[in-house]
């Protein structure tokens, strides 16, 4: 009886913070997209932020998408070979990469290497009362800090995304001209052939909403910080385990809309 | 100026303030002592805005400010500077972008003026030649300084003060007393300070109110201070261990 009731008092926790969460959430997001619009537009701010959350991301972003592009290639062949279809690799590995992998592990990546950087950062400001001393400056929070890494993002993770997409396919290019002697032309070819509009572009869209995860779980989490360097610690955690289960779960919705209603 | 009715604020069930009542004249510095952790941060913090009460009142020069939005809060708070403990000063940015970070923001100067009124608000802090520094390059007394300088830079008609002297030496800590007393009379701000560092307390006070347990219970000059009968306050204001103070 007494853990029956341990059992429910934790799930109704849980529950009540799966709400606190998802209030939060959307009450930043409205904030956020609120003073989107509002003057001074911080550009150089912006553009920092781009620097820091896109541009140097891209040497992690064309290490892991070269790999998988390799690894995606190499799995394919085994099962490709045995059907004596291996010219097909091309087109498999060009959409995968495009419409799932791409997107996908570049949001990952910079989830757990910018959107931990925003949390900790922000959460730093929080502890040492600098956001409060912002407040008293007139200066409001969601403005100077979250809307430039919010646009930041937006512009450079689909930017991000389209560099993994080249840089897998030129992985699987590594293997099928290197070691499988499909022809360099013909691969290239294949590529194109597969590719069409609509995959590009729902790759893309996806990017979009995995930007406004990474930084709106990441500013979220930032500002509930307590209790100092632990507390920076656990925020920082919990941002990043919160974003990539967003990542997906929204990932996982977008591919069913896209192949129900978009076949 | 500034007038608090019946504050009480409690964080779960631990009370902090408890219908306290305060009024602060215009030109004048109330220092509000207290334990730490008593709640004289959490009383400033109201002031400001930047916590709400769970009940009471707070005016500043007529306007009742506990129902107000961050937004209708601006204007208010560009009247008002708070100097945080540990200063507060913004990492990323250098010695003369914190100072001149209001001047930035909320004002159209061109950086020429920015930088003429950084220097000159740095100058009233005795801190000259330092724009170029970042905040982890400044010791603890020079944090605090270029806080103040940056609550200058506003033209506050009120400036708050959270701990100034606390994690300074005795001699920085004389200095920043020197500094907020000469920023009174220079400037004529109504000043509050909270601290529990009595020295610091006799030295800038015009008047010194007593917190405890979330309560004013004592008011007075410093000298009616030092003169005290009440128990509670005679033994914070000696630092005793033994008395009527739960330790």
């Amino acid at each position: 009886m007494r853990s029956l009731s341990l059992f429910f008092n934790n799930l109704g926790g849980r529950i009540l913070g799966l709400f606190y969460f998802l209030g939060g959430l959307s009450y930043l997001t409205l904030q956020t997209f609120f003073f989107l619009f509002k003057v001074p537009f911080k550009k150089r701010s912006i553009l920092e932020q781009a620097e820091k959350a896109g541009y140097r991301s891209m040497p992690i972003v064309s290490l892991v998408a070269l790999f998988i592009g390799v690894i995606l290639a190499l799995q394919t062949a085994v099962q490709m070979q045995r059907l004596g279809s291996e010219m097909y690799i091309a087109s498999i590995v060009a959409l995968s990469m495009v419409r799932e992998l791409g997107p996908v592990i570049t949001a990952l990546i910079v989830a757990g290497r910018s959107g931990a950087a925003i949390t900790a950062e922000i959460g730093s400001m929080v502890v040492t009362e600098q956001v409060d001393a912002l407040r008293t400056l007139a200066v409001n929070p969601i403005h100077y800090l979250v809307v430039p890494r919010f646009l930041g993002l937006l512009m450079m993770l689909p930017i991000l995304t389209i560099y993994a997409n080249i840089i897998g396919m030129i992985g699987g290019y590594l293997i099928c001209v290197y070691k499988l002697h499909i022809s360099s032309t013909m691969y290239i070819n294949l590529t194109f052939e597969a590719l069409k509009f609509k995959d590009i572009f729902t790759g893309l869209f996806k990017s979009v909403f995995f930007a406004m995860i990474i930084v709106l779980v990441s500013c979220f989490y930032a500002f509930k910080v307590e209790g100092g360097a632990e507390g920076v610690g656990t925020a920082t955690r919990n941002s990043v385990v919160a974003s990539f289960i967003l990542i997906l779960a929204l990932d996982c919705l977008f591919t069913a809309i896209f192949y129900f209603i978009f076949p | 100026m500034i007038r608090i009715e019946g504050l009480s604020k409690s964080f779960d069930s631990l009370k902090v303030l408890d219908n306290l009542s305060l009024e602060i004249k215009e030109g004048e510095t109330k220092v509000v002592i207290g334990r730490s952790g008593c709640g004289k941060s959490v009383l400033l913090k109201h002031i400001m805005g930047l916590l709400k009460p769970d009940r009471g009142k707070i005016f500043i020069e007529d306007k009742e400010i506990t129902q107000l939005n961050e937004e209708q809060l601006k204007p208010i708070r560009m009247k008002m500077g708070m100097v945080f403990q540990g200063g507060a000063l913004f990492d990323s940015l250098t010695v003369a972008e914190n100072v001149g970070f209001v001047l930035r923001e909320h004002y159209r100067l061109d950086d020429l003026e920015i930088l003429k009124q950084v220097r000159q608000a740095l100058r009233m802090v005795e801190l000259e030649g330092i724009e170029d520094l970042m905040p982890a390059q400044l010791s603890g007394g020079m944090k605090k300084r270029v806080a103040i300088a940056r609550v200058l830079c506003m033209k506050p008609k009120i400036i708050l003060y959270d701990e100034p002297t606390t994690g300074v030496d005795p001699i920085t800590a004389d200095s920043i007393n020197n500094l907020i007393r000469s920023l009174h009379d220079k400037l004529k701000v109504t000043s509050i300070v909270v601290t529990h560092d009595i020295r610091s307390a006799y030295k800038i006070a015009d008047r010194i109110a007593m917190l405890y347990q979330g309560k004013i219970i004592a008011e007075g000059t410093p000298f009616e201070i030092q003169n005290t009968k009440d128990p509670i306050l005679f033994q914070f204001i000696n630092g005793l261990s033994q008395g009527p103070i739960e330790t």
